[in-house]
């Protein structure tokens, strides 16, 4: 651990997690917090009032030039088309063969100009898929992952203490802007992956102590890795390597409304002809117990599929999950059980999301 | 959470785990060094009375929300008792690890087997 902690990547946060004690884990070849106080008050704490991530280990690739848009509408599954100037979009990227390389957020900057969030573990395979793709349009897409630190501000205070901060205007949801921030010019985000209200910061990496300063000390909550997870997982948005992989397609996933496949993109031929076999469901445990990723579904005792993700519900205080289960037994109310090492839980397919959050 | 403490009066197991020696018998938990690696427990799910456990094997499992973590039992013997508190309280096992956050209480088949644990100093050694 320690030998291998030496290579592993740096935020420009580093120095603020660990003067209060986060606990720092390895994750995609960078050392995260993975929690402050504990999982679960700061999940509560996103929930109630506002917490601030650091997700400066995600990726960024910037495609800009005359044919941007259409060089974006061939590799991503969303229509590109549909996304105006100040806005954002989210889609996978897509193999021939439907496999999904990477979910992803994309912001239009300007008329030729957009950036797209990769997840931290799929960046060099990212970047090197577009770059490929790229020869044959007038773009430059370049890898911009050194120039932004990312912060997440969650909640549903989240607004009201980055209006403290702001100079102009905030964002509305999905839509994006330059704007100063503690100081710092940043690009200013109305996404999140938390379900609640709030922004992601995109900062020039010397300005993220100061942005993480102000807003930490106004309210902010410092929230990890850990929180992140659970909080995603009560709304049912996916995680890469979880919920999708190059091994599934984006049908059957469920993400279905962010696949245009009149668009042509890459992918979309051969998914034209998927009927998925399974289908990605959330599910809540009636009983005791906690699912875990790769824990087995069981239907009528027979083995029928897989969980992808699953922890406890802070909110719901039940088991939950995702699972991929036959499309004939994905239905709301559906009655499945989950083999926990050995223990056979009781659960039951639910609708999306898990939980609500409030005033949303 | 509790400040860190090792009890003089209790044997400890390498993998992290205690036992309370009251003549035949004996109460097991989870260090505190244990609870903390974990963190804030939000599942236990008790073995049955009656059940027999072996010393340094798996007998049980505490569960925070991203863990699932083992607990081996220090001796041999039969589970006579169960903390049935913590199954609405698990963090019990964060919040007093010696005391009300208690898992187990074991018969056991061989006193001898005492001899093998560790005392606080040992323990502590191992701990660094």
């Amino acid at each position: 651990m320690e030998a291998a902690a030496e290579t592993l990547r740096k935020t420009p946060l580093h120095d603020r997690h660990e003067v209060v004690g986060a606990r720092l884990v390895p994750f995609a070849g960078w050392e995260m917090p993975v929690q402050y106080e504990g999982i679960k008050d700061e999940h509560l704490r996103v929930r109630s009032q506002a917490g601030l991530f650091d997700v400066s280990h995600m990726g960024e690739v910037e495609t800009s030039g005359p044919q941007a848009q259409d060089f974006l509408q061939h590799v991503l599954s969303n229509d590109v088309e549909k996304l105006g100037e100040g806005g954002s979009q989210y889609s996978v990227l897509c193999r021939e063969d439907g496999g999904v390389l990477d979910d992803l957020f994309t912001y239009r900057l300007g008329p030729e100009r957009y950036l797209t969030v990769t997840n931290a573990s799929n960046h060099d395979k990212d970047f090197a898929w577009l770059a490929r793709q790229a020869e044959e349009y007038d773009v430059e897409v370049k890898d911009v992952a050194a120039d932004y630190a990312m912060l997440a501000l969650q909640g549903p205070d989240a607004r009201g203490i980055l209006a403290r901060h702001i100079e102009g205007e905030a964002p509305a949801r999905m839509k994006t802007t330059t704007a100063t921030v503690a100081g710092v010019e940043c690009l200013v985000c109305g996404t999140g992956y938390t379900g609640e209200d709030g922004v992601e910061l995109m900062v020039p990496p010397d300005g993220a102590t100061a942005v993480w300063d102000a807003l930490t000390a106004d309210g902010a909550a410092p929230v990890g890795l850990g929180a992140r997870d659970t909080l995603r997982l009560e709304v049912c948005f996916h995680l890469y390597g979880n919920d999708l992989s190059e091994d599934r397609d984006p049908l059957g996933a469920g993400l279905g409304w962010a696949v245009k496949l009149d668009t042509g993109f890459i992918g979309s031929d051969a998914l034209k002809d998927v009927e998925p076999q399974e289908k990605l469901v959330p599910f809540e445990f009636t009983g005791p117990g906690i699912p875990r990723p790769g824990n087995p579904v069981l239907i009528e005792g027979k083995e029928a599929g897989v969980v992808t993700s699953g922890s406890l519900s802070p909110c719901l205080g039940t088991g939950i999950g995702l699972a991929y289960v036959p499309a004939g037994k994905a239905d709301p109310g559906t009655a499945i059980e989950i083999d926990v090492r050995g223990k056979t839980r009781p659960a039951e397919v639910r609708k999306k999301p898990l939980y609500a959050p409030k005033g949303t | 959470m509790a400040e860190a403490s090792y009890p003089e009066e209790l044997k400890y197991h390498p993998e992290h785990d205690w036992a309370r020696i009251e003549g035949d018998t004996a109460t097991f938990g989870i260090t505190w060094y244990a609870q903390d690696s974990l963190g804030e427990v939000v599942f236990f799910d008790p073995p049955e009375v009656g059940a027999t456990v072996t010393a340094n094997e798996s007998y049980a499992e505490v569960e925070s929300v991203k863990a699932v973590s083992d607990v081996f039992s220090p001796l041999s013997g039969e589970i006579v008792e169960v903390n049935e508190a913590l199954s609405d309280d698990p963090e019990k096992i964060n919040s007093d690890p010696y005391g009300e956050g208690w898992l187990v209480k074991v018969k056991l088949s061989d006193t001898a087997e005492v001899d093998t644990l560790l005392d606080v100093a040992a323990y502590k050694e191992l701990l660094g």
